[in-house]
């Protein structure tokens, strides 16, 4: 990496830039070089442990003094669990809130990853897609296995839309079946697409800041995107949880 | 790399640099996958746990206080407000009594003020009347007394004026002719 800032400047000056935006994606070892094992400490496991420190910082400090009015870091706290708490009564109904732990666990996971990964020189785990996929992966098998456990083949109306003509229906199903299978796959890279994507632009802008021409625009589009990202950040974790409410409701109540 | 980078001149080499960078996705190196995986669950179970045993039982609680105190609060509040006005009526009413008791106060005093004053008048009058008949009494003797008077004087003065004229005057004489002159 240190021998890129010599070429990158020289490169600005014959007009060839040298980007490196996915270089930040990297996964390595914290010591040594060694090859990554399963157990290997990686930078994965850095921020994963940051992830946890800030999920017991605001859920656990923050109200430690559980007060009848609360301060500011108790009221985030009761804020999130509100949030969450109200999102899936609402979208996955009554007899979802018994999920609600799980649902706050991936929102708070998301979320708190996805705002660390924006600091400096950190890593967002959640811009991986083997990250992503083992939470939609969680999401889907345990919303299937949840919808058959719960109503037997009768899950199975969930794809039999008996509103529709019947000709239509198995047409209808057809299409439910693949957009159910598909479902997994567009949780998952939607917010690994949507955190790389930010990212990696950022760090694209920042090649540009070398040249001096550009360097104002470069850095005012850094901080505009960097504004978004932190909206997206938010919203990433929004739409997964609530992505993974409706699915939830779909499990609990395959009826139309 | 890095003098590979400075040796590139030309833009269609800088352009196949970006994309053989790019195309190296760290996400698609299946290589990391197993140690990402491994530190999620680890992570996922972590903060399951710090969750479900330990935040959000706290925070339910918290909630479930909050809205216990609120509805604790609103009945005190209630209650309070009762009792002000009941306070209000209780004061109204002692108002309205103490007026009326002004009132009868004021009435029996004026009716007792009136009476005290018939009572004074009604012994002025008699007094008036005693001094008046009584004064009355004196003129009319001081009136007879002035009349006998005058009698007297007029007889005296007509003897008198008869003797100076040179003759005798009869004292019966003269009275009677006094009181016929008197008369009128």
């Amino acid at each position: 990496m240190a021998s890129e800032a010599p070429s990158e400047a020289h490169g600005a000056e014959d007009g060839g830039l040298v980007f490196h935006p996915m270089d930040q994606f990297i996964v390595k070892p914290l010591f040594g070089d060694s090859e990554i094992g399963v157990f290997t400490i990686t930078n994965v496991t850095l921020w994963m442990g940051l992830a946890i420190l800030a999920v017991i910082g605001i859920m656990v400090l923050g109200t430690r003094k559980r007060a009848i009015v609360p301060g500011r870091g108790q009221s985030i706290a009761e804020l999130a669990y509100g949030f969450i708490y109200k999102m899936v009564e609402d979208v996955a109904g009554k007899d979802g809130v018994k999920y609600f732990p799980y649902i706050m666990t991936l929102f708070m996971f998301i979320v708190c990853a996805n705002f660390l990964g924006l600091l400096p020189m950190a890593f967002t785990t959640t811009s991986h897609i083997a990250v992503t996929a083992i939470l939609a992966m969680a999401v889907f098998l345990t919303v299937t296995i949840l919808g058959f456990a719960l109503h037997g083949f009768g899950f199975l109306k969930l794809f039999w839309i008996s509103a529709a003509p019947l000709p239509l229906r198995p047409i209808l199903a057809l299409i439910e079946v693949i957009s159910y299978f598909v479902r997994p796959v567009s949780h998952s890279i939607r917010l690994a697409g949507n955190m790389m994507a930010g990212h990696a632009v950022i760090k694209v802008f920042a090649a540009f800041a070398a040249v001096t021409v550009i360097s104002p625009f470069s850095i005012v589009a850094i901080t505009a995107i960097y504004a978004l990202e932190t909206l997206v950040s938010f919203i990433q974790a929004y739409v997964f949880a609530i992505l993974t409410c409706v699915y939830l409701k779909d499990a609990l109540h395959p009826h139309h | 790399m890095a003098t590979n980078t400075t040796e590139a001149t030309s833009h269609a080499a800088d352009a196949a640099q970006v994309v053989e960078e790019s195309a190296g996705m760290p996400q698609l190196d299946f290589s990391s996958w197993g140690n990402q995986i491994f530190w999620l669950v680890v992570t996922l179970v972590v903060i399951y746990l710090v969750l479900s045993r330990v935040a959000l039982p706290r925070i339910a609680a918290v909630l479930a206080d909050r809205q216990g105190t609120i509805t604790n609060d609103i009945a005190t509040a209630e209650e309070l407000k009762k009792k002000a006005g009941e306070a209000e009526e209780a004061y109204n009413k002692a108002l309205a009594d103490a007026r009326a008791e002004a009132q009868r106060i004021v009435a029996e005093t004026k009716a007792e003020m009136a009476e005290e004053l018939a009572e004074a008048t009604r012994h002025a009058d008699v007094q008036i009347s005693a001094k008046a008949a009584e004064s009355e009494k004196a003129i009319s003797e001081i009136r007879a007394g002035a009349l006998e008077a005058v009698k007297t004087v007029a007889a005296d003065t007509a003897a008198e004026i008869v003797a100076a004229l040179g003759s005798k005057a009869d004292a019966d004489v003269v009275n009677a002719a006094v009181e016929t002159e008197l008369k009128g």
